[in-house]
């Protein structure tokens, strides 16, 4: 789950209509800001394909895309769930050649166990990145205002509206997506984390609600450099982004300094995962790309570079220490403990819960 | 005067192209997604059902499904996000008119050797992207911003105000950006106004103010109409302005109708809400036709 810029791409979209494809051309649809600045450059001069490299902010656009049809994409980076997973279900995605891809044992087997309940015997998915979403924080601000004996690593300090009262000044920010932020709501409000029933999607609401006029702005990608400047001091975020936050504010050295943390209550992890498009005009050259991602030391310097952990085992120790023993990153096993895969509500649910969520956003 | 008549066969041929344009890119289109607003959402590619529909080996049959329509009118939500956009729409055209009509007044007035100059200033920041102008006012109006810095450095305020993420910063990203169709109408109308009438109205001791209220004012009504239309009409639909600048109260159809169509992937009900927009965009339209040919007639 990345982001970057915004979400106004609807134009792009139309505009960038299916094109045919020569032969050693690969056409990759992938998040922006998500791969290190010389992958590609190195994949073509190894293998002599070509590639044409776009770019989305929200899974919704490449959705979009790949409903309408003839993409003109042979490999995406969708989500696990729920995004690739319907569209397996959808029957969107091509099986894997797996004689076509060396080094498929090298990927984490918890992950890969966990994705097989969604794509049964691993038919079409390969894991690339996986991180969590939790809470980024100002250290100094939040302490000043709450004190030392401040409460950090738990949901209430996005949903208690006495905390979050305080905080409002400084600037409290949640996520722009009605899934991440519901399903916090409830484990916040001690309910399981995937209570979708109209009553529960209600009580997760008002639990939003009550906070709502305190809450700076919704969005899943500015809190990154407003974090960073020190504009915002809570954002509900994703792990990577905050820590870029953190590194962004540690270079240019403004004294704002970023911690991100995993709520004790528990928290979603999610995966992004590659796959070929049915329609994929060159799968061949798709495979070609996975298989060269599947590298311990392809992927280990991309990890660097986009500060996500990736699914592939063999390449931990080629990560750049300090990232490999970052917790945000790579959490150790207690804060794993924690950590739960994000629900999938079913199409109803879902237009339930973006209905609602646009209410509570709007205070209707 | 009569229009002199060329023959009938040149004619239509002339009128042909711009009914063909329309033909191609408007009803067209408008009927693809009248098509989509009566189908159902489906998991597959494409995300909707097809309205004609076989059940058994060659028997077909064809499900209209208005139920998206009747959910637009049940659910509150919906005509609030018309609502919202409406009184967007209304309260930025009228500030555009406000702002805009002294400006383009002035430029009309102005010495001949100074009016391209200044109309080159109304037409230049089109030529920086409209997304670089929206994202430089929010380094205008945001907490730590030009505005702020400068106010707090000048001893004003104490402490930041807030405009990012407020409907003000809407109607300011609105009102900037739409200014210049205000203008340039505007401009065009009054450049051509015959100034031997607000002569002679002063020779027969009309007051100033008066002469505007009574002559120029009235005069400029079609460079005023068609400047709200060209204001009114796009910010309705909206979507980038209130999504970069506005706050998550900000509630405007184009907004819901991404949502609809991206995170419901509900292509159907985003399409119905289209096909709503339109509806209610059109009717002024009719109407500013049926008062014009009733002025026309009124006389003629």
């Amino acid at each position: 789950m990345k982001k970057l810029l915004h979400t106004f791409l609807p134009a792009c979209l139309l505009a960038g209509a299916a094109t045919a494809s020569a032969a050693d051309e690969l056409h990759i649809y992938n998040w922006s800001d998500y791969i290190a600045e010389d992958t590609i450059e190195n994949f073509e001069q190894a293998t002599g394909i070509e590639v044409v490299y776009d770019v989305y902010d929200a899974n919704e656009v490449m959705e979009a895309k790949l409903l309408a049809g003839r993409s003109g994409y042979d490999l995406i980076f969708p989500t696990a769930r729920p995004f690739a997973e319907r569209h397996i279900q959808a029957g969107l995605y091509q099986p894997l050649d797996k004689a076509k891809l060396e080094g498929l044992d090298n990927l984490d087997p918890v992950i890969m166990d966990s994705l097989a309940s969604i794509d049964k015997n691993n038919a079409h998915l390969v894991p690339y990145m996986w991180g969590s979403s939790g809470i980024g924080y100002n250290v100094d601000k939040v302490r000043e205002i709450l004190g030392d004996d401040m409460p950090k690593d738990t949901w209430r300090l996005l949903f208690d509206p006495e905390i979050v009262a305080k905080l409002a000044d400084c600037g409290v920010t949640l996520m722009d997506d009605p899934t991440e932020v519901l399903v916090a709501a409830n484990i916040y409000r001690g309910a399981d984390a995937d209570d979708f029933s109209r009553d529960g999607i209600k009580a997760a609401s008002e639990v939003v609600a009550a906070v709502r006029d305190d809450i700076r702005y919704f969005h899943s990608s500015q809190y990154i450099n407003d974090l960073a400047n020190g504009d915002i001091c809570v954002a509900h975020g994703y792990s990577g982004d905050v820590l870029q936050a953190r590194d962004r504010a540690a270079e240019a050295d403004n004294g704002v300094n970023i911690a991100y943390a995993v709520p004790s209550e528990g928290a979603l992890v999610w995966t992004d995962v590659m796959a070929i498009p049915a329609d994929a005009p060159n799968p061949e050259a798709a495979h070609a790309f996975i298989s060269y991602l599947l590298k311990p030391e392809v992927i280990a310097p991309i990890t660097d570079y986009v500060a996500y952990a990736n699914a592939n085992r063999a390449a931990t120790e080629l990560v750049d220490e300090e990232i490999r023993n970052d917790p945000g990153i790579y959490p150790p096993e207690e804060t794993q403990a924690k950590l739960q895969v994000t629900p999938t509500p079913s199409e109803r649910q879902i237009r339930a819960l973006n209905r609602s969520w646009t209410r509570v956003k709007t205070g209707q | 005067m009569k229009p002199t008549s060329a023959r009938p066969s040149t004619r239509h041929l002339i009128i042909a192209v711009p009914w063909f344009w329309l033909a191609l890119f408007f009803l067209l289109p408008f009927l693809f997604v009248l098509k989509i607003s009566l189908s159902e959402p489906t998991l597959a590619q494409p995300p909707y059902m097809d309205l004609i529909r076989e059940i058994e080996d060659g028997f077909v049959t064809l499900v209209i499904n208005f139920s998206n329509y009747q959910l637009l009118l049940e659910d509150s939500l919906y005509l609030s996000a018309l609502w919202g956009s409406l009184k967007v729409a209304a309260i930025s055209t009228l500030f555009c008119l406000l702002i805009g009509y002294p400006m383009a007044y002035a430029i009309a007035r102005s010495p001949l050797h100074w009016r391209l100059p200044l109309l080159m200033l109304i037409i230049l920041p089109f030529w920086t992207s409209f997304l670089i102008r929206i994202y430089a006012w929010i380094g205008i109006l945001k907490a730590n911003g030009l505005l702020n810095n400068l106010l707090m450095g000048l001893g004003l305020i104490d402490s930041p105000l807030a405009i990012m993420h407020t409907p003000l910063a809407v109607y300011i990203g609105v009102v900037y950006n739409y200014l210049p169709f205000v203008v340039l109408p505007l401009y065009a109308t009054l450049i051509r106004l015959d100034l031997t009438l607000l002569e002679a109205a002063a020779d027969l001791g009309c007051r100033p103010w008066k002469q505007f209220l009574l002559i120029t004012l009235p005069l400029s009504m079609p460079g005023v109409i068609a400047g709200a239309m060209l204001v009114f009409i796009p910010v309705m639909g909206e979507f980038v302005i209130p999504d970069l600048l506005g706050g998550p109260d900000t509630l405007m159809l184009g907004k819901l109708m991404w949502t609809e169509f991206f995170s419901n992937k509900d292509w159907p009900l985003a399409s119905s809400l289209a096909a709503l927009l339109l509806v209610v965009l059109i009717l002024p339209f009719v109407l500013l036709r049926h008062f014009e040919r009733r002025s026309e007639e009124g006389n003629p």
